[in-house]
């Protein structure tokens, strides 16, 4: 789970998004019929930053890694163009109480070296990744499954969470500490991958040449310069490579590697920089996309801030800032359409999504309405004119300065306060005032999915105690919903809760929504079958020459 | 070497030239005789009531008359009177910023147009200029004063100081200034404080080797002068000959660097605010503005173009300024005018 | 001269250890913990964090964490990344795309600027000097982020002279580009030293003296006016070479060259300590360096300066 990080271009923050799986690709049916008559042995030159540690499942939680990553492995799942799961490996995934799962694989999957792909393998991998001693970034993910606090305590006495049993070379059970129903939608995430019995004896070694099962291996890295991936022979699957591998090129920001789209020097970029949003429509034509993906753009405002407190004068307040801005204005000017405005606190692209939840009428732009709920907060408690409402925001995330001072102007024009918009050097620094509670002011937020469920937004950010609950939101009510939402077996029925947990969220406001994410990405006159997945990431599976 | 043997009558004279320009009223006519002997008496007894004085009145003298510095010297004043009264100059609200006029072109009552945000550009760059001047002139005031001190001490008495004050220099130095910004910048101390004051003292503190080391270059080479030895011959002691001779001829070089850094310091506030260490987010600056401007270059050139333009008219005058008076302190350069 | 350098080489030691000890500390004081922001935001398990910081002894007090950087050091072992990388990895690959960079920009303000310079100087107060005045001027006044993106957009797409951006191998002919936007502000350093240097020395008695002897007007200027004038020139540049070493983060992140600037830069918002005491480490040697042959060419361009 981690941050929205606009900038994909700066590696810094480990927090930006999206590890998860790139691919989707679709069934074959579906990429056969995408018009694949391109040069199927032609080499991708796509861009990406430095992936920041060794490329181990567990221990990859930025887009670097993730993106190679999720082309080099394949675990029981991936997730298809719109996040739905597909089976890889998996066989069955079957359970009957949503807490103890049956997975069963299909035999003869190899890694590249020609080793099995085995339940050990999964097993295995999942404890090597929990176990405290790896100290592997991702760890927390196997969080849910049974044994993981005795694994991953400190001084741990065991490595083998207690909960993952191999019944034979193609079955493995899991058994979790509590019935969670989305479970099996999580098993796409890089995390979950399988890792050969080599990479256990010299991770750090594998993790700079792994041995992988995915549609393509690791062929060469130069660091800070380049990841050449080519096909993977043995892979059987429906991420089937229809190009002749991806040459990736590390880029310090996304505005040199537009300038080399727009000159050819580069196939494919996930990412328009904010300088060119104006103008990459008349510069790159029909070489270019705007994908909404699962991901969203928020404003927190912490709970422990005066005035903001979670009661009635906070959330007064709360609701004024965010009916004072301005989102579609905000959308046309600095995105240039790129966006949609948010009507809820998931995403468009998961399953149950609603846009019209009770109570989201406040994420409506209404500068009267506004005056008169911050009115009526003055009347609790009053606000001095010389008191100063700041948003604070990375400069290292492109894109941001210019959306925060935006919101900073409108919030300023229709309360009459003092709003301004507060940089800060970089991600790690605002993240370390907001972790440490020593925020003065409100911050931009935002989630990227890790994997396709509305669990993933709302239970990390808004739980009570949540590892990402930044403005230490707490509500009773809201997180019963939420594990009465986890404990349903029928995902719509859960989705439905989850709704209804949010019309809680509409009240109490602990973040407030502004947009859905959206990708801008572009491509080069070499290519053709450029798509991008739920996630925002380009299908790079899929990618033709043409 | 011809060249060098050449030189040395020629360093010698320039102060008995300018006494001799003094008296020259009277000595028109007889122009080549009387210049031997008037001039040793003049330069003796000059030289008791305070030579330094009658030098930079000299030098004030001739300075004034000068279109270069007339012109520079009123840009200045301009630039000075908008950064201490900036509503003069524009009544609209430069933090007055609507969206709908995001990157809008001149309208009346906004000459310049709007930025990105829907700012008035003028307003902007009027208000902005208080800021942009200060981090340039002190930071170049500090930075002579600490860099110019440092390196003419170490370039006249050489030895271990030259070695230490060198090497002092060094470990500064190695840090690039825009890095060592970065860190110095994140200390809490100044992170807390922010202000003008603390973008000013960072640029200082890796600023001045870069002056230090050009002083030094230019002393050592006037130290070395024969009028030096012959001040020194004449009983003036080590740090009067250094104040009094080796620093007025070691300064032009320090002046082109000093005169070109206001810019740069100027650009480099802008360099900080575009990495988000720059000014506190509510001061204006024309490095902040120049630094939004970037994303939008392709689309509001006038963006950019506007606060660029105020700061190189306003480096321009610096330079013109920094030439005029480094002509006038220059008796060789006086002499063929 | 033997002994002067060798004097010099020994001043290495303790500003070396200056240089690091104040790094290392500056490093140190930065707020924010750098094992924190690794997990991007997720709190991590305590467990993990402790290892990790462990890993790079960030779990010691600061003068523990100095010894053992110096201890490691004697091996030449400069720490780790925290990417888990060695350092001295990273060092190889980046200080020669930096170095070559830094020798073409120095090389192109050190031409251009003198080469101007003398020609303003010369014409003082003509429509040359005041043009290259102008010129300067706009160079001075626009950032690198602003010129290097234009220079970027107009030779590098609109004209495809140049690729906008350099490779993995950054060869001499991609780092072109960069060099000049690199080259660009220190130009007008260079020029504007030249010239005033040259007007202060064009009228001196030697000049006249020379071109009385009936020299011809190259020779006076090349032979005897120039070399007078080149000292604080020199200088200049000699420091420029220095900052130039540090890399320019701003133009080698437009030009998405892996070099110093970018390495020193990542480092330093990461917090990464061992990274940034070693850049810094080596561009104080490099510094040092570069000030001695400064002072050697002083010698060489003024026979009267002297070192005992």
């Amino acid at each position: 789970m981690r941050y929205s990080h606009a900038s994909k271009a700066l590696v810094l923050s480990a927090a930006l998004a999206l590890t998860l799986t790139a691919c989707g690709g679709g069934t074959p049916e579906e990429s056969a019929n995408g018009g694949s008559e391109g040069d199927a042995t032609k080499v991708i030159t796509a861009n990406t930053t430095e992936p920041q540690n060794g490329l181990l499942p567990a221990n990859t939680n930025e887009v670097g890694g993730g993106r190679v990553m999720d082309l080099i492995f394949t675990g029981l799942v991936s997730y298809d163009a719109k996040g739905k799961p597909v089976n890889e490996i998996a066989e069955s995934i079957e359970t009957t109480d949503s807490q103890n799962y049956t997975i069963k694989l299909v035999p003869g999957h190899t890694f590249s070296d020609g080793s099995p792909v085995t339940a050990a393998s999964f097993v295995d991998a999942w404890n090597f990744g929990a176990a405290a001693k790896n100290a592997q970034l991702n760890s927390y993910f196997f969080e849910s499954i049974k044994g993981y606090k005795e694994v991953s305590a400190e001084n741990a006495k065991t490595e083998k969470m207690e909960g993952l049993k191999i019944v034979d070379d193609n079955t493995f059970t899991v058994e979790l500490s509590q019935p969670e129903s989305d479970f099996p939608l999580r098993l796409g995430y890089t995390a979950f991958m399988p890792l050969p019995e080599a990479a256990f004896k010299d991770p750090k070694a594998y993790g700079e040449a792994p041995v992988s099962n995915g549609p393509y291996k690791l062929a060469e890295w130069n660091h800070d310069v380049n990841l050449k991936l080519e096909v993977n022979e043995s892979y059987e699957g429906p991420r089937k490579a229809a190009n002749g591998g991806i040459d990736f090129k590390v880029y310090q920001s996304t505005e040199s590697a537009y300038q080399d789209i727009m000159a050819g020097n580069l196939d494919v970029l996930d990412q328009i920089p904010p300088s060119a949003l104006a103008n990459y429509q008349s510069d790159l034509g029909d070489r270019s996309v705007n994908a909404p993906y699962a991901g969203n753009a928020t404003i927190t405002i912490s709970g422990y801030l005066d005035h903001f407190k979670q009661g009635e004068e906070g959330n007064l307040r709360r609701a004024a800032i965010s009916r004072s801005i301005d989102r579609q204005q905000i959308i046309d000017k600095v995105y240039f359409g790129g966006k949609v405005k948010a009507e809820e606190f998931t995403a468009p692209v998961l399953e149950g999504y609603s846009a019209d939840i009770p109570g989201s009428e406040v994420l409506d732009f209404d500068a009267d309405a506004a005056k008169k709920l911050w009115d009526e907060a003055n009347a609790i408690e009053n606000w001095d004119d010389s008191e100063e409402f700041s948003i604070g925001y990375n400069v290292d995330g492109a894109g941001n300065k210019e959306f925060v001072e935006a919101v900073a102007n409108q919030v300023k024009n229709t309360l009459g306060i003092n709003a301004v918009a507060k940089p800060y050097t970089s991600f790690k620094a605002l993240r370390d005032d907001v972790t440490k509670k020593k925020m003065t002011g409100a911050h931009r937020s935002g989630w990227q999915a890790d994997y396709p469920s509305m669990y993933n937004f709302l239970g990390a950010l808004y739980g009570t105690g949540a590892g990402s609950n930044d403005g230490d939101y707490s509500n009773k009510e809201f997180d019963d919903k939420l594990k009465e939402g986890l404990a349903a077996t029928d995902p719509a029925e859960g989705a439905k809760i989850f709704n209804e947990s949010q019309e809680i969220l509409f009240k109490d406001l602990p973040a407030i929504p502004l947009w859905y994410q959206a990708v801008q990405g572009g491509w080069s006159e070499n290519v053709s079958n450029v798509e991008f997945g739920w996630n925002g990431v380009p299908i790079y599976n899929a990618i033709t020459g043409k | 070497m011809p060249e060098n043997q050449n030189q040395n009558p020629e360093a010698g004279l320039p102060i008995s030239k300018i006494r001799a320009g003094k008296v020259s009223k009277y000595t028109i006519p007889h122009f080549v005789a009387p210049l031997d002997e008037t001039p040793l008496q003049g330069v003796d007894a000059v030289k008791e009531t305070g030579k330094p004085l009658s030098m930079w009145a000299e030098a004030w003298r001739s300075l004034r008359k000068r279109p270069l510095f007339i012109i520079s010297a009123l840009l200045i004043i301009v630039v000075i009177a908008i950064a201490t009264i900036p509503g003069l100059f524009t009544s609209v609200d430069p933090t007055s910023c609507y969206l709908e006029f995001s990157n809008e072109g001149p309208s009346s009552g906004h000459p310049m147009g709007y930025n990105f945000q829907g700012c008035d550009v003028y307003a902007r760059a009027i208000h902005g200029t208080r800021a942009s001047l200060m981090v340039g002139i002190f930071t170049t005031i500090f930075v002579v004063l600490i860099g110019g001190t440092i390196g003419a001490l170490a370039g006249f008495y050489g030895g271990w100081l030259d070695t230490i004050l060198a090497r002092l220099g060094d470990i500064f130095f190695a840090l690039p200034m825009v890095l060592g910004a970065i860190i110095v910048m994140q200390l809490p101390a100044f992170r807390d404080n922010k202000s003008v004051w603390t973008v000013i003292v960072t640029l200082a503190i890796f600023g001045w080797p870069q002056v230090a080391r050009i002083t030094r270059g230019a002393v050592l080479e006037a130290r070395d002068a024969d009028f030096v030895k012959a001040s020194r011959a004449l009983g003036l002691s080590r740090g009067k000959s250094l104040l009094k001779h080796v620093i007025p001829n070691a300064m032009a070089p320090v002046i082109v660097v000093a005169t070109v850094n206001l810019g740069v310091y100027i650009v480099a506030e802008a360099t900080l605010s575009f990495l988000g260490l720059g000014l506190p987010f509510e001061v204006m600056s024309w490095g902040n503005d120049i630094s939004s401007a970037q994303s939008q270059l392709r689309n509001n050139p006038m963006m950019l173009m506007w606060p660029a333009l105020f700061l190189s008219v306003t480096v321009l005058s610096f330079i013109m300024l920094g030439d005029a008076v480094r002509d006038a302190l220059d008796p060789k350069s006086r002499k063929g005018n | 001269m033997l002994a002067f350098t060798l004097k010099r080489f020994l001043q290495l030691i303790p500003v070396f250890i200056g240089a690091t000890l104040l790094v290392y500390f500056l490093v140190f004081a930065t707020p924010g913990d750098p094992i924190s922001a690794l997990s991007g935001g997720k709190p991590m398990t305590p467990a993990v964090e402790s290892a990790l910081r462990a890993q790079y002894n960030l779990d010691q007090p600061f003068w523990v964490q100095y010894g053992l950087y110096l201890k490691n050091l004697v091996t030449l072992d400069l720490g780790m990344s925290f990417s888990g990388q060695e350092v001295r990895d990273l060092l190889a690959r980046a200080f020669p795309v930096t170095a070559r960079l830094a020798v073409m920009a120095l090389a192109i303000e050190a031409v251009f600027g003198i080469f101007f310079g003398v020609i303003a100087g010369m014409r003082k107060g003509k429509a040359f000097d005041s043009t290259v005045l102008i010129l300067s001027l706009i160079v001075i006044a626009i950032p690198t982020f602003v010129l290097g993106f234009v220079l970027q957009f107009v030779v590098g797409v609109k004209l495809e002279w140049a690729k906008p951006t350099v490779s993995g191998g950054a060869t001499w002919g991609e780092l072109i580009l960069p060099a000049v936007v690199l080259g660009l502000v220190s130009f007008a350093y260079v020029l504007r030293l030249t010239r005033t240097s040259i007007i202060e020395n064009k009228q001196a008695d030697y000049v006249r003296t020379a071109t009385a002897k009936g020299l011809s007007r190259g020779r006076v200027i090349n032979v005897h006016i120039l070399r007078n004038s080149l000292i604080p020139v020199v200088t200049f540049l000699g420091a420029d070479l220095g900052s130039l070493m540090g890399g320019a983060i701003v133009t080698e992140g437009i030009f998405n060259v892996p070099g110093v600037g970018n390495l020193l830069y990542r480092a330093i918002l990461k917090g990464e300590t061992p990274t940034v005491v070693a850049v810094v480490g080596v561009l104080v040697i490099v510094f040092v360096l570069a000030n001695l042959i400064v002072d050697m060419l002083y010698a060489l361009l003024d026979p009267r300066i002297r070192y005992a």
